[in-house]
């Protein structure tokens, strides 16, 4: 997919350092393979709407940014609830083809399952190309 | 001011705006208004922090990546169990 991935989090490069060294090392061999940022005093957080001034802390926030820069997707959830990878692939993929393609992506979209040309000739149309067990 | 080697506080630029310099501020509005917001179809905001690498200190910038697609993810803190 070819896809850039950047962690942040209101810790120090120092604590960074050592989670990778200590922890994370051993869930992935080699420690994981993306930079881990220090936004001490959440300022880049407040900008991107995840800085929890309460607690001090960047809650879960993740963003799909295309090569134009533009912002594609976000999901924002308080830390008791972790992330979904998958789904978080499945939109990198869907963007990815749409930008590609020129097709939109109904929902429930795989790879492999059927796109949409929009256009005047889908108008009232859709119910023949989509079905809704297609979003499942 | 020289460059400081990595001690132990490093400076960031940290939110980098595109704001023309010399632009004339419109008189009605407050900072507040002109604050950066992400949005989605929007440009993202741009940013520079330091960060622990490839068993290194370097500071990263977001706008370094542009041309390629981006995943950014937040999180509550290093340690953490979700």
């Amino acid at each position: 997919m070819g896809v850039e991935v950047l962690a942040i989090s209101t810790d120090s490069r120092f604590s960074h350092k050592i989670w990778q060294e200590e922890e994370l090392s051993k869930m992935v061999e080699g420690g994981v393979p993306f930079p881990l940022l220090s936004d001490q005093g959440g300022r880049v957080g407040t900008v991107y709407g995840v800085y929890d001034e309460d607690a001090g802390v960047d809650i879960r926030g993740r963003f799909i940014i295309d090569p134009d820069f533009n912002i594609r997707a976000m999901e924002v959830l308080t830390p008791e609830v972790g992330r979904n990878v998958s789904e978080l692939i499945r939109q990198v993929q869907a963007f990815q083809h749409v930008v590609k393609t020129g097709e939109v992506t109904p929902s429930g979209w795989q790879p492999g399952k059927p796109t949409l040309t929009p256009g005047p000739d889908l108008a009232g149309k859709v119910w023949k190309e989509w079905k809704p067990d297609l979003a499942f | 001011m020289t460059d400081k080697k990595d001690g132990c506080v490093k400076p960031s630029k940290g939110v980098i705006t595109t704001t023309p310099v010399g632009e004339a501020p419109q008189p009605t509005m407050t900072k507040e208004v002109n604050m950066l917001q992400a949005r989605v179809g929007k440009p993202a905001p741009d940013f520079e922090l330091s960060a622990f690498f490839d068993g290194g200190f370097k500071n990263v910038r977001l706008s370094d990546h542009k041309g390629k697609w981006i995943v950014i993810c937040f999180y509550p803190g290093d340690f953490t169990f979700v």
